[in-house]
């Protein structure tokens, strides 16, 4: 099926985000590290799966009524960092979004190592995970400076 | 600069000239003079763990340049155990002291203190992290014997998986262009995104589990402790623990300056017929603890050491 095709195998929303190129199997997570959840009362709509020039297979999801800032977007980084993002306004495309890491990741994730500071809930300090390198992504944490597992860090979202 | 947290905090020009201070402050720590540069200031001293050397030495540190120290006392009967978190705990020693010694359980509490202070934090054992405070009196005692830091042979030997000590060492003495032999049982080899650091750096490395085979052409042994609780049974410590012990037998053939030096407590790691030989520097490695954190205080409060001291340096 042609990559119009896919936009069409859910209808076109009119006011919205839409996240495009997002790896096969992957859109679940990004879902959860937007923070969208069974409690978000925003109609979402979701493709797995399907064919993609660029990627082979690819997951693509629309959420309506929602416009996601940068920061929000920039959580995807793990998982989804080559997404294409689109902001939906009366139909027609209204701004063109891709994902932008800093030098940092600043309270989106939390350590992965288990004795790490930063894992008592009750410490007020910023989580911050360093970038050291974004292809492929090498994380490391500010304070213990211990390398993120990625498996285990997608686990691992504020 | 602001507090040592790690010895990428320092440069090795700034690490040679603290090591000058104290080389210079000698006379201060063994008590033939009295230099009271320090009157005035207050050291905090937070060790959320047990520690004899780390405390004892910044505490004397302190006392020989005429400041003075205010202690955590036992974590057990302090507000910690009422669950405080160490932001607070921090943000109160900050307000009563000019500079904080820590040490914590925890790995990158030292880092997260000093994001938390105003006041400089000296990182005096962080989790299985970093122990810069020890690394510089390592230089120190290793630049006595050798008059130099750069080109030696060093073999680190034991636990070089949770030792600290060995962390902190092991990125200077790369820093310096020392080649660098890690003898540790496979269980406790040194963790390796610390390898791939020390390589990015350009290090010499060589990791095998024999201890003795490199002895005879080394500059430096730097001995560990193995701790028992590291092992699923006994047998298994003990079989370990013994490939990793030195006896004045096995120096016959070493370097006549090679030094053998560790971080203490000592268990059955060297033989105590080694006190006897030449090469044994643990406890001049001890005392060096008082003579580099004083250079240290001195150098986080902006505090300068006179180049004419007195009292035979």
């Amino acid at each position: 099926m042609s990559q119009e095709g896919n936009m069409r195998r859910v209808t076109a929303i009119r006011n919205g985000t839409v996240i495009d190129h997002i790896p096969a199997g992957h859109a679940m997570r990004v879902l959860e590290m937007l923070g969208i959840n069974r409690r978000s009362s925003v109609p979402v709509s979701m493709v797995m799966n399907v064919p993609s020039k660029k990627m082979g297979t690819k997951d693509i999801i629309k959420v309506e009524d929602r416009e996601l800032n940068q920061d929000e977007l920039n959580r995807l980084a793990l998982v989804a960092p080559d997404a294409h993002v689109a902001i939906i306004r009366a139909y027609v495309v209204a701004e063109k979004l891709t994902i932008e890491l800093g030098d940092e990741i600043v309270n989106v994730l939390r350590c992965t190592f288990s004795n790490c500071i930063t894992t008592n809930p009750r410490e007020p300090l910023a989580h911050r995970l360093k970038i050291l390198s974004r292809v492929p992504l090498e994380l490391r944490c500010h304070y213990c400076g211990r390398p993120q597992d990625l498996e285990e860090l997608v686990n691992n979202v504020l | 600069m602001s507090g040592l947290i790690t010895m990428d905090d320092l440069s090795n020009e700034e690490i040679l000239s603290i090591l000058d201070d104290a080389q210079r402050l000698l006379p201060v720590a063994e008590g033939k003079t009295y230099l009271p540069l320090l009157q005035g200031k207050i050291l905090g001293n937070l060790f959320f763990e047990p520690s004899t050397r780390t405390r004892m030495s910044f505490e004397t540190a302190m006392k020989r340049l005429g400041g003075d120290v205010v202690n955590l006392g036992d974590v057990k009967t302090s507000s910690v155990v009422k669950g405080e978190t160490l932001f607070d705990t921090i943000q109160m020693v900050d307000g009563y002291t000019d500079i904080i010694a820590m040490r914590h359980p925890r790995q990158g509490a030292a880092q997260y203190a000093q994001d938390a202070a105003r006041v400089p934090i000296l990182n005096g054992g962080d989790g299985a992290g970093h122990h810069p405070t020890q690394t510089m009196l390592d230089l120190f005692t290793i630049q006595q014997a050798h008059g130099r830091l750069d080109g030696l042979k060093v073999i680190l030997a034991g636990d070089l998986r949770y030792g600290r000590t060995v962390h902190s060492l092991s990125h200077a003495l790369t820093r310096f262009g020392c080649e660098l032999i890690l003898a540790s049982p496979s269980l406790l080899k040194m963790p390796a995104e610390i390898v791939a650091d020390l390589n990015a750096h350009g290090a010499n490395i060589t990791e095998t589990e024999d201890l003795l085979g490199s002895i005879e052409t080394a500059d430096v042994v730097y001995m560990t402790r193995i701790q028992k609780e590291r092992f699923a049974d006994e047998d298994e410590y003990a079989k370990v623990a013994g490939a990793y012990k030195l006896h004045a037998s096995n120096l016959d053939g070493a370097k006549e300056n090679m030094i053998i030096m560790h971080p203490l407590p000592r268990v059955d790691e060297i033989h105590p017929s080694v006190d006897q030989t030449r090469h044994a520097r643990y406890f001049e490695q001890a005392f060096n603890g008082v003579v580099a954190r004083m250079a240290l205080l001195c150098r986080l409060l902006d505090v300068e050491v006179p180049a004419d001291i007195g009292g035979g340096a």
